[in-house]
């Protein structure tokens, strides 16, 4: 269940201009997913805490299945029913977690708007590409329909879609999938967010359009200064798009930084070895499944460290104590018994793996 | 458009054709001569001749057909064996008070369905949605006529609200839309709605279900409107589905049950057949079936055309 939190007041909303520029936009602190369902109760999201800041943007890398798109999901609340949320979610100093569900639309849309990974099954069959940008413009702004097309028309235009006007009228099945996934991100575009979440925005497209989409984003970020969150599994985009990187493996954040130092300098095992694979090659286009092994079962995690069976530092200590996250320079966290300043690690055993 | 529903009429015709062949062979696969079959068994033998030559059973099968459907064309069916009437001025009636039934058990059944389906498709798993499939599940399960039969115990018979019998006062010559007939409507319409009633409810609810699991429902709620407008897109999506079976419910309202009229002594074209079976009236069974066939194929062809106004994923060109 969601914590329950007192509802900012207005005024700390503002807040002294000093706290404003210095405080992060979005901050998740100690971040637990769990979905309950009568006959299972999987925590898929343990601990993970991290900022971002206004403007910046914020990859977050990892195999299938670590938590990428949970925790985005969880920074506008769109969970299914099972899901049981605890720790804090702030953005722009609203408290996520802690708004009524009638009030989710305060933070839907016009603070933060999410683009997803398959604009053919993200976009409505039966509704012209101008109905559904118009309508969160008519629901949300109160404007009239005509207002609204004259708006998604600009915001076609903005995402640089050839014939706007005639495209307004067109459903998603008539758009190549690159003009489709411009489309979604003209509908995010269209309450002006100033928190973008992209979900994996190019893995459906083909090669080269994946680029021009992955052009466009950047350069319309950059130009409306909005703080992204974006998911890939693709360390060339991170590298391409980034300010700063989170590794995410089984559910947590095991490694955080800026892009230079995570793709230069690597700390954490389970980096390491996402950097090791990519190393010689064009990064462009090299999924991460690249480590040996499978990653864990997350309804039965073993105790210790969750990499500990694919790790090539592993140490008897490591099987025992669950890593906690360590701050080792500055924006630099790592969680990894290696980094930690407990001797028992470096007195340990080391293991073998295999 | 145009030129798609012109297309789409000219796939009805082929199977309209087929269906007359089937009406027509009715009388030739009958047991026994297609003479007697449309003689009154004290026929003479002056009558048989007279009959023979009228009806052209002297002709070969083909010329027959054609001469046949040449009549059926400009609304001559024939005359009915028990009242030596136009079979047309038979079956038109009785096609048009078991419209009156149809119609209104799809103003009962339809609109129960749709919600009762849409309120499980929004629950699924919960309790609610669990009562709305049992009941649906019972509703489509249990026999209509036995349940006619319990309504007329219990609403007629012992509380004497509702009359059992017939259509109302004066027959269908004087039929008018007053309480003093529409009363008369409410027994049967309801028995005929629970059937449409929940095999709609059923398919709704797993047509809303499925559509609520889409992707596209994730991107409207991250738009942050509201639930009322999600639920016109789930409605829009639902729409082609729920058309297609509530179609095909229709027709078959519109054909009329043998059953339930009979119960009811409903004159309309199931009551028609059934007295027609009895009486071995074959020119009265051929043109009811007919006339019901080409209501099904017309409906359908309604329900294809309305379903590309609705889903623009159907090609219109
Ligand atoms: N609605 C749900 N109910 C139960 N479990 C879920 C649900 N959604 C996600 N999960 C589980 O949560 C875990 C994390 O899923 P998530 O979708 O965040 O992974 P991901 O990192 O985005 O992977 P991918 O790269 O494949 O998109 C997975 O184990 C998944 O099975
Ligand atoms: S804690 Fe141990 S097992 Fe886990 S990543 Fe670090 S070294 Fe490897
Ligand atoms: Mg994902």
């Amino acid at each position: 269940m969601a914590v329950p939190h007192p509802r900012p007041d207005p005024a700390a909303d503002a807040g002294p201009a000093a706290a404003a520029a210095t405080a992060p936009f979005v901050s998740v602190r100690d971040l637990t997913v769990r979905f309950v369902s009568r006959d299972a109760d999987v925590k898929v999201i343990n601990g993970v805490s991290f900022d971002v800041l206004k403007g910046e943007v914020l990859c977050l890398l990892g195999e299938s299945g670590s938590g990428k798109s949970v925790t985005m999901r969880t920074l506008i609340r769109l969970l299914p029913p099972t899901a049981r949320l605890g720790g804090t979610v702030t953005i722009d100093g609203i408290d996520v977690l802690g708004l009524p569900r009638n009030d989710l639309k305060r933070l839907r849309g016009s603070l933060a708007a999410m683009i997803f990974q398959e604009p053919m099954t993200a976009l409505d069959p039966v509704f012209t590409i101008g109905q559904q940008i118009g309508e969160a413009l008519v629901e949300q702004k109160g404007m009239s329909w005509a207002d609204a097309r004259a708006r998604a028309l600009q915001l076609l235009e903005l995402v640089q879609i050839p014939s706007a006007r005639r495209r307004l009228d067109n459903y998603p099945h008539e758009l190549s999938g690159g003009l489709r996934q411009r489309a979604m991100i003209a509908l995010a575009l269209s309450l002006s967010p100033k928190l973008l979440l992209a979900d994996e925005p190019t893995t459906a497209l083909d090669a080269t359009v994946q680029i021009q989409v992955l052009l466009l984003l950047r350069e319309l970020q950059k130009e409306l200064g909005m703080a992204t969150v974006f998911v890939t599994h693709d360390l060339g985009v991170a590298a391409e798009i980034a300010d700063r990187i989170g590794v995410m493996y089984a559910g947590r954040l095991v490694e955080l930084g800026a892009v230079a130092e995570i793709m230069d300098a690597p700390r954490h095992p389970y980096t390491e070895g996402l950097m090791r694979s990519t190393v010689h090659a064009g990064m462009r286009g090299k999924v991460l499944d690249a480590i040996p092994g499978a990653p864990p079962d997350l309804a039965d995690l073993p105790p210790g460290c969750a990499f500990a069976p694919r790790c090539r530092s592993v140490r008897e200590h490591c099987l025992a104590v669950e890593p906690a996250a360590e701050t080792v320079g500055p924006g630099r966290i790592v969680r990894c018994l290696r980094h930690g300043d407990d001797p028992a690690y470096a007195a340990s055993a080391p293991l073998a793996i295999g | 458009m145009l030129s798609y529903i012109l297309r789409r009429i000219a796939y009805a015709l082929p199977i309209t054709l087929g269906v007359t062949i089937i009406c027509f062979s009715l009388i030739h696969l009958a047991p026994g001569d297609p003479l007697s079959a449309v003689l009154p068994d004290n026929a003479g033998p002056d009558m048989r001749e007279q009959i023979k030559i009228a009806y052209g059973f002297d002709k070969p099968l083909p010329v027959q057909y054609l001469l046949w459907l040449k009549n059926v064309a400009t609304g001559d069916f024939g005359l009915s064996i028990q009242s030596r009437r136009p079979v047309v001025s038979e079956v038109l009636p009785a096609a048009c008070n078991t419209a009156y039934l149809a119609l209104a058990a799809v103003l009962i059944g339809f609109p129960f369905g749709i919600l009762m389906g849409a309120v499980a498709g929004y629950t699924v798993g919960g309790w609610i949605d669990r009562a709305v499939t049992s009941v649906a599940v019972t509703g489509v399960s249990v026999p209509h006529y036995w349940l006619g039969m319990v309504l007329v115990v219990i609403f007629a018979v012992n509380l004497g609200a509702l009359p059992a019998m017939g259509m109302g006062p004066g027959g269908q010559s004087s039929y008018a839309f007053d309480w003093a007939h529409l009363r008369h409507l409410v027994l049967p319409a309801i028995t005929l709605a629970v059937i449409p009633a929940g095999i709609i409810a059923r398919s709704v609810r797993a047509t809303v279900a499925d559509i609520r699991r889409r992707d596209f429902v994730g991107t409207l709620q991250a738009k942050g409107i509201g639930e009322g407008r999600v639920l016109y897109h789930v409605a829009k999506n639902a729409g082609p589905t729920i058309l297609a079976v509530a179609g095909l419910q229709f027709a078959q309202l519109l054909g009329g049950s043998i059953l339930v009229e009979t119960v009811f002594s409903w004159p309309g074209t199931g009551f028609l057949l059934n007295t027609a079976i009895f009486t071995r009236d074959l020119p009265i069974l051929q043109g009811t079936i007919l006339v019901l066939s080409i209501f099904f194929v017309f409906i359908n062809l309604v329900v294809d055309v309305l379903q590309t106004f609705l889903d623009p994923r159907i090609k219109r060109a």
